[in-house]
């Protein structure tokens, strides 16, 4: 019935549309206009519309603006996140900047040179200086972006060889994480695809001693200003590690091991006051579409401090039963270990 | 050359006087004539359009309102909105779909399709196509492939629903979606079909116009609209071949046990026999394609703008060559650029920096372009046809999403909005609603060309300024999203508490989208309309100076009764100093416009 409905709604409408465009050629045909060629009433009328549009597009462009910028992610949760923050400030400079010379440029141009009969437009086919001015401001300005964006690029990719960081493995499949801490001596297990199995289920591989220590978790628990090196990988298709707040994402790829290092630097506390937010969590979720329940694939991300990070460890079970006790230095604590 | 173009263009004339008789089928179904394909494109193109956006519109209903169930959905899409709640498999769907068919078959096939086999004979003065029988399949090829992923959407296991950029191993496993069945296996189908129809326009369009310009026709002398199409074109024949390689070893992957792209898979509680493939290798393979196509999408819409933006302003395109020059350095560096869709994947660094520096450059020719279309508006004279409308609309979304592009291509920011709205609203506006205006421009442009009528004007204004506010209206806000973190392709953001505040937005977007949609039904109206009962047109209504509008109104096989025109100057002499009128067609020579010649003859 709807669908019938439907479509003599539509048909209806096009039929009025129709009816419209009748009407319009009829009433133009009586006002002497008999054809669709453009009158100075149209060009003067279309003409002002496109200063009204710029002035009600701005102030729309302006309101959102305002309105919608709470909404942007708060302050950076690590430490290189600042650096893209930063950046990102000098980027919203430049692009606004051009975006309102050159959109005012253009429909005030439009505005005001709409048609007029007693006027010629002027022959202007070219002009090199001109030219070559606007190409070389980009050209520079764009040269600046470049070395300034590769700065700050180099700096986060090239941490991953940092040799202090505690290492943990994000895990994805769909559509859970799981987080493998490295345990006392720093090293994760070895993994193999072909080991998953119920009891198993990121294939770590049992003979291997470095995974004894090994710690598998479903809540991510991070130590504040501890370098920390993500070790990324995936079960089944591709997933990625998004880590909003602390400006982080790789891809979790089946059959290679990507990897992400960084150093949060607001504990999950600190964060709830900052934002005054009792139930702030910070969280992890799947960027890249992986299947059906997609959307709800995410896990939970702590950052605690020193006190917080040990107590929860402690209640940790590692894969050969034990507890596993305080590494508030992960290296220190392993080379105490093997002493 | 040009004296061996005008021999095979005199040789080619035979007896285009005498009309053969042509039956129905030749005439309207399997025609070989470059102008009725041209029209089979566009309307094939509106159909496609119409199916896309209703796709979008089913799910920024979802979107917006996730909580709601809106029970005559299930009469469109049947079990996958039962009760009124869009399926999530099915939203994968759609968006899938969605992507697929606004990317190739509305912004490639219908726009290089529709301009470039209209424009491309009439402009440089050719009786037709070099080969109309290639250009024939080039539509059936094209019309094919519409039709397989159509059909597709009805399949009971789902279309494909792995994004359109379809990403293994999701889209090669079947046991990882439902889409990825006998779904995925027909977009595979459509797309070679697809790529074949690309390739043959594509090759079709480069000769003609190498080969069959008309006397006088010297590259410099063409107009912007051709040097677009042929550039799309090369890209396309580069670039087109790599999909289908991706594409091929996709289908190995998936029916012959190979393992390109899948390696260490345990799904469903089984390990995959697929060892040392690598998912990467199919991004570099599709995204040598997928960046390319951007510019497929964009430098016609870019090459139709520059025309109706020279012709309505009366005046002559700013920088006729540094035009060129930009769609040539962009054309390049299209190539060079497609890592930055991969700067998270796990890519080298070091490869990511070289991607950031070449796309970075992208920036400076369209930098180049956008000055020199706000140049050609300054001082000229401007005549609102909603063509010219569309066109400075173009310009403005150029702009605007142009920019944002400066943040995707920086890889340390792109760290933090990769997969976000961010990007979705970004493309839309740069790619997606920049090219379509593009294609209204065209299609206001020379709808008195291709059908001999005009369209009204009335409902074009309309049509313009309602869509122009809810293009702004849907993807501006977006950007919001994105830097509030919201991946793309969600089903609903139900699941996380810090984006229940965004809801409203999303509303907002919908409400927008949704006003959008209905304003294209008064194009849809227009144009049927005007096909058959619009004012009949005059040969030039626009007062332009390309060749098209020497043709007669009516159409004819080999488009000039008589000789081709000759060519004696470039396309761009409006307003000419000294000159009678405000335009010199490209066929008056020099020496009948002595009083104007003062102020150069190009």
């Amino acid at each position: 019935m709807i669908t019938f409905l439907g479509l003599i709604v539509t048909i209806l409408v096009i039929i009025a549309i129709a009816r419209i465009v009748r009407i319009l050629e009829l009433t133009a045909y009586l006002s002497g206009e008999n054809s669709e060629r453009i009158t100075e009433k149209n060009n003067n009328l279309q003409g002002t519309l496109n200063l009204v549009f710029l002035f009600v597009g701005m102030i729309f462009i302006v309101f959102t603006t305002w309105r919608y910028s709470r909404f942007i992610l708060p302050v950076s949760a690590s430490k290189h996140g600042v650096q893209i923050d930063n950046l990102m400030n000098v980027n919203y400079v430049l692009i606004f900047t051009v975006f309102f010379i050159t959109q005012i440029l253009l429909f005030v141009f439009a505005f005001k040179y709409r048609h007029n009969k007693n006027r010629r437009a002027e022959f202007i086919p070219e002009n090199h200086k001109l030219e070559f001015v606007w190409t070389i401001i980009p050209t520079i300005v764009l040269g600046g972006m470049i070395v300034y964006g590769l700065t700050v690029w180099n700096r986060i990719t090239n941490a991953v060889s940092n040799k202090d960081a505690q290492v943990i493995e994000l895990y994805g499949k769909q559509f859970d994480w799981t987080a493998r801490y490295a345990g006392k001596d720093n090293t994760l297990g070895k993994a193999n695809f072909l080991k998953i199995n119920i009891n198993n289920p990121l294939g770590v591989d049992s003979l291997d001693p470095n995974a004894k220590d090994d710690i598998l978790v479903k809540e991510l628990h991070l130590k504040i200003n501890q370098p920390t090196l993500l070790s990324i990988r995936a079960q089944d298709v591709i997933h990625s590690v998004y880590m909003p707040h602390f400006r982080l994402q790789m891809n979790a790829v089946p059959g290679m091991t990507t990897q992400f290092y960084f150093v949060p630097s607001i504990t999950t506390d600190e964060m709830r006051k900052n934002l005054n937010n009792d139930k702030f969590d910070y969280v992890l979720l799947c960027n890249k579409i992986c299947g059906m329940a997609h959307y709800t694939m995410k896990m939970k991300v702590v950052v605690d401090d020193e006190n917080q990070y040990a107590e929860w460890m402690n209640k940790q079970k590692s894969f050969d039963g034990t507890a596993v006790a305080d590494n508030t230095n992960p290296i220190k604590v392993s080379a105490v270990a093997s002493k | 050359m040009e004296n061996q173009a005008h021999v095979i263009n005199g040789h080619d004339a035979h007896g285009h006087d005498d009309h053969h008789e042509q039956s129905f089928w030749t005439k309207y179904v399997f025609s070989q004539d470059h102008k009725m394909i041209s029209k089979q494109f566009l309307v094939t193109a509106i159909v496609m359009a119409l199916l896309a956006m209703l796709m979008s519109m089913t799910f920024r209903l979802q979107l917006g309102w996730p909580d709601n169930k809106f029970p005559f959905l299930e009469k469109i899409w049947g079990h996958w909105a039962k009760g009124g709640k869009l399926d999530p498999t099915f939203y994968l769907s759609l968006v899938t779909i969605h992507g697929t068919i606004m990317v190739f078959f509305v912004l490639t096939g219908g726009l290089s399709g529709t301009f470039s086999n209209l424009l491309i004979p009439l402009q440089i003065g050719a009786r037709d196509m070099a080969s109309g029988f290639l250009n024939m399949l080039s539509y059936w090829f094209f019309f094919g492939s519409c039709c397989v992923m159509t059909i597709s959407v009805l399949l009971p296991d789902g279309a494909a629903s792995g994004g359109w950029t379809i990403y293994p191993p999701l889209s090669a496993l079947p046991q990882a979606i439902g889409g990825s069945g006998i779904g995925m296996t027909l977009w595979l189908v459509s797309m070679v079909l697809f790529i074949g129809s690309a390739l043959l326009g594509g090759i079709n369009y480069v000769v003609t116009v190498v080969n069959l310009r008309t006397k006088g026709m010297s590259m410099t002398r063409l107009p912007l609209t051709i040097w677009a199409f042929t550039i799309t074109a090369i890209l396309g024949i580069l670039s087109f071949p790599v999909l289908f390689a991706a594409a091929l070893l996709l289908v190995f992957d998936r029916s012959f046990g190979t393992s390109f792209y899948l390696s260490d898979i345990f799904i469903n509680g089984v390990a995959l026999d697929h060892h040392g493939g690598s998912p990467i290798l199919f991004q570099h393979l599709f995204w040598f394609l997928g960046h390319p196509e951007v510019y497929i999408v964009l430098l016609p819409a870019l090459g139709i703008t520059s025309e109706v933006i020279a012709t309505q302003s009366r005046k002559p395109i700013f920088g006729y060559k540094a035009m060129i020059g930009s769609m040539l350095v962009i054309a390049f560096l299209s190539f060079v650029v497609w890592g930055h869709h991969m700067f998270v994947t796990g890519m080298n660094p070091f490869l990511g920096s070289v991607f950031v520096f070449t796309t970075l450059l992208v920036a400076i020719p369209s930098a180049v372009k956008v000055f020199n279309y706000i140049a050609t508006i300054f001082k000229g004279n401007l005549v609102y046809s909603p063509a010219l409308l569309f066109a400075i609309g173009l310009v403005s979304f150029f702009i605007s999403g142009g920019i944002t592009g400066i943040i995707l291509g920086d890889s340390a920011l792109d760290i933090n909005i990769h997969d976000t709205y961010f990007v979705v609203a970004h493309f839309h506006i740069v790619m997606g609603s920049s090219a379509i205006f593009g294609m209204f421009a065209g299609v206001y442009h020379w709808f008195p060309r291709m059908f001999g009528r005009m369209m009204n004007k009335t409902l074009g204004y309309w049509h313009f300024w309602i869509t122009l506010i809810c293009v702004y209206g849907v993807f501006f806000p977006m950007h919001f999203l994105g830097l509030a973190g919201v991946p793309r392709r969600y089903y609903a953001n139900t699941a996380y508490d810090q984006f229940d505040q965004l809801v409203n937005i999303n509303s907002v977007i919908s409400v927008f989208a949704m006003v959008a949609g209905l304003a294209q039904v008064i194009f849809v109206a227009n144009f049927f309309y005007s096909m058959f009962r619009g004012r009949k047109a005059e040969q030039n209504p626009w007062n332009s100076n390309t060749l098209e509008w020497t043709a007669p109104v009516e159409h004819l096989h080999g488009n000039w009764p008589g000789e081709i025109p000759t060519v004696y100057r470039w396309p761009y002499d409006y307003s000419k100093p000294g000159a009678a009128e405000d335009f010199i067609p490209q066929t008056v020579p020099f020496s009948q416009t002595e009083s104007s010649n003062a102020a150069g003859m190009h």
